[in-house]
């Protein structure tokens, strides 16, 4: 046996691990290119201040379309201005960070509710399992819409309330998915093996079942962002996003919306940035299902 | 079967029942809060205590609750701040246009993904398939309000080919349904398509599309009459529940083109804090989703002959 054990090479450590586990997503070029998409605007985010070439709420010249030169002839409106003179191409590169902060940030929260909700629901069954499942049904059949119009334009409009929301409306959704993979796992040799050790059933829940479900989990949480980033598009666009005047992509497709017909360049560049953003998370996610699917 | 029906019916009713009791947590638990709503900010206390008082506001919760949930049954929703009538002469007319909207967009989706959807899903890995999904995931990644200024932009301001706004002024008019459709439709195929796609797939994975294939059948009838008829159970399903997305994506389409439907209605009642209207229109919401959840389900498993038969 002490021959045996030191034949085997060390495991390697967790980071290791999920470096070497994210780098696999090179074996998808549909995953890689969603990859540098969303790579892509987290540089924006982070380089807004630098890149931006004007400060995001500064009045210039109102309405000039894309390509126009600035007054003193050294600079320019790649993007065009608004209504008010603010440069979109600034808006944009600094609306990019309110959506990445609050997206994954909301998604995470909603998994923090959903994930101890469904452990406890496929895990442990009997009648908490009967009363969530019938709570989520109960939260999964409002229209989602519906859902965030209500709750939003009832308890006000901040970046706290959107998230509160969020995790209000996708817990019941990561509930059922985990109680799913919960009811494919609870039966497998090792979890038997746990209870025989007399782990507690928390401990079998989080560190036995938990790990082995990150799979599906990793592909849910990507598409979720996505769905998350339109959700916050979508309240901005309704006029219950976060307040004014700093950018949000949503905000600025509201905003500009009256205009949209006739100064179109307002409204594009916002509904490409956001479309993109989307973009890049679905397409992640499905180069995930595919690399995952084939080991 | 009769029983699985009656038990998928009690289901609905007990979700309405629970629907119905968060709503009114949500929106009349605080008597005061909605006399403010109903009467202004600017009544003072003596209006706002006559008016509870005279609306029974006074009573105990749970007979509050259940008179207003009795009213609700009978149809009787109350008056609309907003417009001054009753809520439901507003409500009704207005579910009709987005029935119109969202029918045509139904039209529109079911022949389109599915087409797509066994095209791709016929020869999985194919260059074709790989096409329709890349496509598919693209256009699901364009959200409503993204794609209707975009399309705007093209079709009103470079084209000039169709009117910008659908407020259906003289009466209805198919040239401005064409717009708010074709947004609809490019946010909603995908997901039919991909479902599609998936179910096709399996389908063609099976043992007996193996044999008919080796039997020497004509590909055209191994998958007309052989793979079709199953793969086309559970896209059944998704294009059910498909109407529970689009009740969420009409609110986006019919604000943007002003549109004059039901979507429009409840995000006017909620930006208006006009309380009876918000929550008739959610009840009319949850119902129109839960009730299509339900036929979805009864429908699947008659469909399903495995299900049937057993």
């Amino acid at each position: 046996m002490a021959v045996e054990t030191e034949t085997v090479p060390r495991r390697e450590s967790a980071l290791l691990r999920f470096l070497k586990s994210i780098a696999l997503i090179r074996e998808s070029p549909v995953g890689t290119i969603g990859l540098g998409i969303i790579l892509f605007w987290v540089l924006v985010a982070l380089l807004a201040d630098i890149i931006a070439p004007f400060p995001p709420n500064t009045n210039y010249v109102p309405l000039m379309s894309p390509f126009t030169p600035t007054l003193d002839g050294e600079g320019m409106y790649w993007l065009g201005t608004d209504l008010q003179g603010r440069d979109v191409l600034s808006r944009i590169i600094h609306g990019s960070r309110k959506v990445l902060l609050l997206a994954p940030f909301a998604t995470f929260c909603a998994y923090l509710v959903g994930i101890p909700m469904g452990l406890a629901a496929g895990y442990k069954r009997g009648i908490a399992d009967d009363v969530l499942s019938f709570l989520s049904n109960v939260i999964l059949s409002f229209p989602i819409l519906v859902l965030y119009v209500i709750i939003i334009a009832t308890i006000g409009s901040s970046a706290l309330n959107i998230l509160l929301a969020v995790t209000f409306a996708s817990a019941p959704g990561i509930m059922r998915i985990v109680r799913g993979l919960v009811l494919d796992l609870r039966n497998r040799e090792y979890v038997f093996a746990a209870e025989t050790r007399g782990e507690s059933p928390w401990r079998i829940m989080l560190v036995e079942i938990l790990p082995n479900a990150r799979g599906p989990l990793i592909v849910d949480a990507c598409l979720r962002v996505g769905y998350v980033i339109i959700t916050i598009g979508v309240l901005g666009f309704l006029g219950l996003g976060l307040p004014p005047p700093d950018p949000d992509w949503g905000g600025m497709i509201n905003e500009y919306r009256v205009m949209s017909m006739s100064f179109p360049h307002m409204t594009v560049f916002p509904c490409l940035a956001i479309s993109s953003l989307v973009l890049g998370f679905n397409l992640l996610a499905d180069g995930l299902r595919e690399v995952s699917l084939r080991d | 079967m009769l029983v699985f029906i009656i038990r998928r019916c009690g289901t609905m009713a007990l979700t309405m029942l629970v629907v119905s009791i968060l709503l009114f947590i949500l929106l009349e638990l605080q008597p005061g809060s909605v006399a403010v709503k109903v009467l202004g900010p600017y009544s003072s206390e003596e209006q706002r205590y006559l008016w509870l008082e005279a609306h029974g506001y006074f009573e105990p919760i749970y007979q509050r609750y259940f008179s207003w949930l009795l009213n609700f049954v009978t149809g009787d929703f109350g008056d609309s701040i907003r417009f001054k009538v009753p809520v439901s002469e507003v409500l009704w007319p207005r579910l009709a246009n987005t029935g119109i909207l969202a029918g045509a967009t139904l039209v529109v989706v079911i022949p389109i993904a599915l087409l797509l959807g066994v095209l791709a899903g016929m020869r999985e890995g194919s260059k074709l398939d790989r096409f329709i999904s890349i496509g598919s995931i693209i256009t699901t990644s364009v959200p409503e309000f993204a794609s209707a200024p975009l399309l705007g932009a093209v079709f009103v301001f470079w084209l000039g080919w169709l009117p910008g706004t659908s407020g259906m002024i003289d009466g209805l008019d198919p040239i401005q349904l064409i717009l708010p459709v074709m947004v609809l439709v490019l946010y909603d195929f995908g997901y039919v398509t991909r479902m599609t796609r998936a179910s096709m797939a399996e389908v063609m994975m099976t043992h007996y599309i193996r044999t008919a294939v080796l039997k020497g059948l004509p590909y055209r009838t191994v998958i007309m009459k052989h793979a079709l008829r199953n793969a086309l159970i559970a896209p059944f399903t998704v294009i059910m529940l498909q109407i529970n997305w689009l009740l969420s994506g009409v609110i986006v389409v019919e604000f943007f083109f002003s549109y004059k439907g039901f979507g429009a209605l409840l995000l006017e009642a909620s930006l208006n804090q006009d309380i009876f209207m918000i929550e008739a229109c959610a009840m009319v919401a949850v119902f129109v989703a839960v009730a299509t959840q339900t036929i979805a389900d009864v429908g699947y498993t008659y469909l399903n002959p495995r299900i049937r038969f057993s």
